[in-house]
């Protein structure tokens, strides 16, 4: 035993100082926003309305993304057809779309000139109006429904199927069917998929920066943004970080309650077994109703954007020849602090206490929170906005790192388990043992972390707002300024741009890592 | 093989005398520098005599201009910043980061000039814009545009110096009445934008009845668009007068240049350039007068500013007022 631990020492010492640099990542800005903020007065009447719309449209998206994911997630639980299994694909996809092109997506559909528009025109009704409270909501459903639809189907599939069985044989039906067999499977299941989302809306900026509709449809987060960039108040935006940061800790202390389903759950494949009555057939409109609503804002992106994909103005290759640096950047510091943190965690005894700890902190301390401390530490002694692409690609790497950690600590664990004892006896450590009995078995989970942190961070527009130069956009705040510009052409083609790089981003290492692993 | 060889050499000595040619970095707001605006033009005048590169930074609409520099602090990379107004330029003065002008020239304004670090290129009065087709009642003032069900978009006054505009303007014309104005004004406004271009675009992609824009923003339309249908609506409180600004940053490394720059901007070409790419009134009339069109304008009866050293605390009144009649 005494061999053991003096072999794995380096590895705690490098997983100990990853997980420190960490802490001190979030506590320093964290630190320096409390000291920042005590100069400031107390919060206006409009703090206290940003303050309220944050909670209120996080609660309404919650709500609405997880009701309607009821439904879609017992009609894809219960049905077996021709593209189930894309389907179900699809619906992770909205994790890794830029939320930029997304908004784009559904402003061609929503929007004043939209489709939609277009066609109440035609019946002589007005034309919608997105901007404000229902358009937020509105595009916080389409990022999660899917991610509230694949939490609830997790829910269903794990009701075991002896129970159809017994309920079928026992002519159980109807309405008893529900409250015996998938009542309390949602009483388990909901309250961890609300928080999630309502948990992913409360840090919500970009979307209200694109369709939030003035001081009335304000967040906390734009409000930090805005004290920033348009009052250069310091004091004030220290003030809403910490706002922001307490509202992210109750929500956080809330999820550790209630259990929350996991994220990267496998096995959607299979159907359930209903023996009990035909699925009706709304379950097929409701699902076609769902992928409409999924797939058409992207079509039109696609539609509007392809024919100027080639002829964008030189500043659109240029900043999407940045943001390719910023994600392999965050990318290349998200996986070497996971990868230690990992290879610590799994030799401590309460090591999943770690994890989840900085999974939450990081949810907590949103980027704009984290974005404005660093620009208090910094501003004194460097120029932050020379060093804004690195800030970024920073942020965006711990953003990143709670979905690295969980997709990579069972896997070490794993290895660990099954291989670990023999590795011991053959003595191989350090590098030798990295090479030979983790490195074959972790390119899988190695390979989707890494395509998942690059593309987070490809379609990222948060940090980059506080602190860029005009000169040096990102590809996303560069498309977001064609958009105000109403230079919607341009816009589009940059937004298909967005959307291939940040997919490619991912395929390329997710395949990577898939090519020729022995199994 | 030779050729390529010094074609190639030839090329690295030729852009490392690029590089040597002093570079003069202006910070402006968005639509100065677009393709439309005048930036383009006066780029190309001025450069042709300075043997300089002159290089117009877009940062935003022109109060979130003024936070750029203060975010910049004293790392500030611009040599002049062209595009605040007299509602910022005490704010500016107190960064200071700006240094003397040492100009004098003939001022054409409607109003006395004697600031030392800010010097004057364009002025206007703001307006609201209207299409004359589909707009009947007219409203002639602010009480009448808030009882109607006309739809305007305004700009956020944190990052917009129009914005900025029209929050002075309800506050000089209705003082302590102002939050009652801004509370009758909130179900006409249809968004809050962050700088001009995207809220006029909004009007005339018709998502709103009217504009937060100028006096002369209709000459637009007129002379490049020979379009007659946007017209300013007169109102009779009278109309806040904007006058846009220039300052040298002090610690300029280019201080000949940025002094250069700021005399061409008094200059008859650069003025000449003004009237017809920003749509605003020349600081120094051209000697040809103002281009054709212009006298169509409406021309405020009553003109409206609040002094620039009591701007500071008229904005932050006028600001809480404001955004808490807006939040509700």
């Amino acid at each position: 035993m005494a061999e053991r631990a003096f072999k794995i020492t380096p590895i705690i010492a490098a997983g100990a100082g990853a997980t420190l640099l960490l802490l001190a990542m979030i506590i320093g800005p964290l630190g320096a926003l409390l000291w920042r903020a005590e100069g400031a007065a107390a919060l206006a009447d409009s703090d206290w309305s940003a303050v309220r719309f944050t909670l209120l449209q996080a609660t309404l998206s919650a709500a609405i993304s997880v009701a309607l994911a009821v439904p879609v997630a017992r009609a894809l639980a219960r049905r077996q057809f021709f593209g189930r299994a894309v389907l179900i694909t699809l619906l992770g996809a909205p994790f890794i779309l830029p939320v930029m092109v997304a908004v784009m997506g559904l402003l061609a559909v929503f929007g004043r000139g939209g489709i939609l528009s277009a066609l109440l025109g035609w019946v002589s009704l007005p034309p919608i109006h997105i901007y404000g409270l229902h358009g937020v909501v509105l595009a916080h459903v389409f990022f999660n429904l899917p991610l509230a639809t694949r939490l609830i189907l997790q829910g269903w599939l794990m009701i075991p199927s002896e129970r159809f069985r017994l309920a079928a044989s026992l002519d159980i039906t109807g309405r008893d069917f529900g409250r015996i067999l998938e009542r309390p499977m949602l009483r388990d299941v909901l309250p961890g998929a609300f928080m999630v989302v309502f948990m992913i809306c409360l840090t919500s900026f970009a979307v209200a920066l694109a369709l939030g509709g003035g001081p009335k449809a304000t967040t906390v987060e734009l409000a930090i943004y805005q004290a920033f960039r348009f009052d250069f108040d310091l004091g004030r935006a220290a003030l809403l970080a910490m706002v922001q940061f307490g509202m992210g800790a109750v929500a956080a202390i809330v999820m550790l309650w209630v259990a929350v389903p996991t994220m990267m759950g496998a096995g959607l494949g299979r159907t359930v077994e209903r023996l009990d009555a035909p699925a009706p057939w709304w379950d097929g409109a409701l699902l076609s109703v769902m992928t409409l609503f999924l797939v058409t804002p992207l079509v039109m992106i696609l539609i509007d954007g392809l024919p100027n994909l080639l002829s964008l103005p030189k500043s659109v290759y240029l900043a999407a020849g940045r943001s390719l640096g910023v994600a392999l950047l965050s990318m290349l510091i998200a996986i070497s602090l996971a990868l230690t943190i990992a290879l610590m965690v799994v030799r401590l005894k309460r090591g999943a206490v770690v994890v989840e700890s900085i999974g939450y902190l990081v949810l907590a301390a949103s980027p704009l929170v984290i974005g404005a401390g660093l620009f208090i530490v910094l501003f004194p002694v460097v120029d932050p906005v020379a060093l804004a692409l690195p800030i970024t690609a920073l942020v965006n790497a711990m953003m990143s790192l709670p979905f690295a950690l969980r997709t990579l600590v069972p896997a070490v664990r794993d290895i660990e388990v099954s291989y670990g004892p023999l590795a011991d006896s053959l003595q191989m450590t350090g590098w030798v043992r990295l090479r030979l009995v983790l490195w074959p078995r972790l390119r899988r989970p190695l390979g989707f972390s890494t395509g998942l942190a690059a593309a987070l961070s490809m379609g990222d527009l948060g940090v980059i707002a506080l602190f860029s130069d005009p000169d040096s956009a990102t590809l996303p705040l560069q498309m977001f300024r064609l958009m105000s510009a109403y230079r919607m052409d341009a816009a589009a083609g940059a937004a298909v741009l967005l959307l291939g790089l940040s997919l490619l981003l991912f395929w390329i290492f997710d395949r990577g890592g898939r090519a020729d692993v022995d199994a | 093989m030779k050729y390529p060889l010094l074609a190639a050499g030839l090329c690295v000595i030729a852009s490392s005398a690029i590089a040597e040619t002093p570079v003069l970095t202006v910070y402006t707001y968005d639509s100065f520098v677009s393709d439309w605006g005048p930036g383009p033009a006066i780029e190309a005048a001025f450069e042709e005599t300075c043997g300089c590169d002159l290089k117009f930074v877009g940062a935003g609409d022109g109060a979130a201009l003024l936070a750029r520099v203060r975010l910049e602090g004293e790392h500030i990379k611009a040599d002049v910043v062209l595009g605040l107004d007299t509602n910022l330029t005490q704010a500016a003065r107190e960064t200071e980061l700006f240094a003397p002008h040492g100009v004098s020239a003939e001022l054409n304004l409607p109003m006395a000039w004697g600031d030392d670090l800010f010097l004057p290129y364009d002025w206007g009065y703001f307006a609201f814009v209207y299409k004359r087709d589909g707009l009947t009642d007219v409203p002639s003032n602010f009480k009448e545009l808030a009882a109607s069900d006309l739809k305007i978009v305004i700009q956020d006054p944190r990052s917009s110096t129009p914005g900025l505009g029209l929050l002075m303007w309800v506050k000089a014309a209705y003082g302590d009445e102002a939050p009652a104005i801004w509370n009758d004004l909130s179900d006409n406004i249809v968004t809050v934008t962050k700088g001009w271009s995207e809220s006029y675009g909004m009007f005339l992609e018709g998502e709103a009845d009217m504009a937060l824009s100028y006096t002369t923003s209709p000459a637009y339309h007129l002379i490049a668009e020979e379009d007659a249908g946007k017209v300013a609506a007169p109102f009779s409180e009278g109309h806040y007068l904007q006058v846009e600004v220039a300052g040298k940053i002090a610690s300029t490394d280019q201080p000949e240049l940025a002094d250069a720059f700021l005399n061409f901007m008094v200059s008859e070409k650069f003025q000449t350039i003004i009237p017809t790419t920003n749509w605003m009134y020349p600081a120094v009339t051209p000697a040809g007068g103002l281009p054709e069109g212009f006298e169509t304008l409406v021309t405020p009866e009553k003109s409206l500013m609040v002094e620039s050293d009591k701007a500071i605390a008229v904005r932050e009144e006028a600001l809480a007022e404001w955004l808490s009649a807006l939040s509700k």
